[in-house]
């Protein structure tokens, strides 16, 4: 338990920044952009080929993606005249951790709940 | 007691957590509805809460502050959006400024809370939604830190006591 907490404060303290972790979720805040994830996770693909399966302008969906590298959930490369994109799972577990630390201050709670309905349990009226 | 089930889901920044419990559901609901049990529980023992307001009703106000072990306090309110005792109830979460009063920073975090009583024993379900990583981060800092080494020595100490109410 103690080196779980450990870890979390590491995680928040050091590993994630604010900014960087505020960009992680605004940018998986559009179902576009989540679909844009699956794809790139899928297999490397160029922007071309990403906007044909959607339907809205190449410029829009350039847009989307230039949202998720900035946030670094894909990262996107030249290649002669394509521009290629690749997922990045690293970033997704981290929006994961951060869950996953919240989930520990709950996990507390539920611990300290038990203890005092088990220490109180007996002419526990309001 | 114990936790029985935790999902996250990353994208829509959720947090389901199922607990259950050795008592009946009316005995749970006190210890969100009692101010004094709440403060028990709700911060760790290195960032206690104190409810200086509780309106557990419908649409009612609540004001807390939790201090940290350098005297510094972290100020949040609750708005209690839906009562159905004893089954379930629905708040948001925020913070406040130093006058202890909502201050809009980082948004609320919305807080489902179901409870289901089968043979005697209690699950308690519930749902956090939170509005941005950033709000979660700042939850996170204020109710995790060291704490967890010292949560044993607080349950220590509660369990030592004889009666408490």
């Amino acid at each position: 338990m103690c080196e779980a907490a450990v870890i979390y404060n590491q995680m928040v303290v050091h590993v994630l920044s604010e900014l960087e972790i505020d960009r992680i979720f605004q940018a998986m805040a559009d179902a576009t952009r989540r679909d844009i994830i699956k794809q790139a996770m899928l297999r490397e693909q160029s922007v071309s080929d990403l906007a044909k399966r959607y339907d809205m302008s190449f410029a829009a969906v350039q847009k989307h993606v230039a949202v998720l590298e900035r946030a670094s959930l894909i990262t996107k490369e030249r290649r002669g005249r394509e521009q290629i994109v690749h997922g990045n799972p690293e970033s997704l577990r981290r929006a994961a951790r951060l869950l996953e630390a919240y989930e520990g201050i709950w996990r507390q709670r539920v611990g300290r709940i038990g203890d005092i309905l088990s220490d109180g349990l007996e002419g526990a009226k309001p | 007691m114990s936790v029985i089930s935790v999902q996250t889901d990353p994208e829509n920044l959720t947090l389901t957590l199922v607990a259950e419990f050795a008592a009946k559901k009316e005995r749970v609901w006190q210890v969100w509805e009692d101010p004094r049990q709440l403060e028990r529980w709700w911060g760790p023992p290195t960032w206690p809460a104190t409810f200086v307001r509780h309106e557990f009703v419908e649409g009612g106000d609540c004001r807390y502050y939790m201090s940290g072990p350098d005297g510094e306090k972290a100020r949040g309110w609750w708005k209690i959006l839906s009562v159905n005792q004893p089954d379930g109830f629905e708040f948001q979460d925020g913070f406040a400024g130093d006058d202890g009063e909502p201050s809009g920073f980082l948004g609320t975090t919305t807080c489902v809370v179901k409870l289901e009583e089968q043979d005697g024993k209690t699950r308690m379900t519930s749902v956090s939604s939170f509005e941005s990583a950033e709000q979660l981060e700042e939850m996170i800092k204020m109710g995790m830190e060291e704490g967890m080494r010292e949560a044993a020595g607080q349950i220590d100490a509660i369990l030592a006591e004889t009666s408490v109410r």
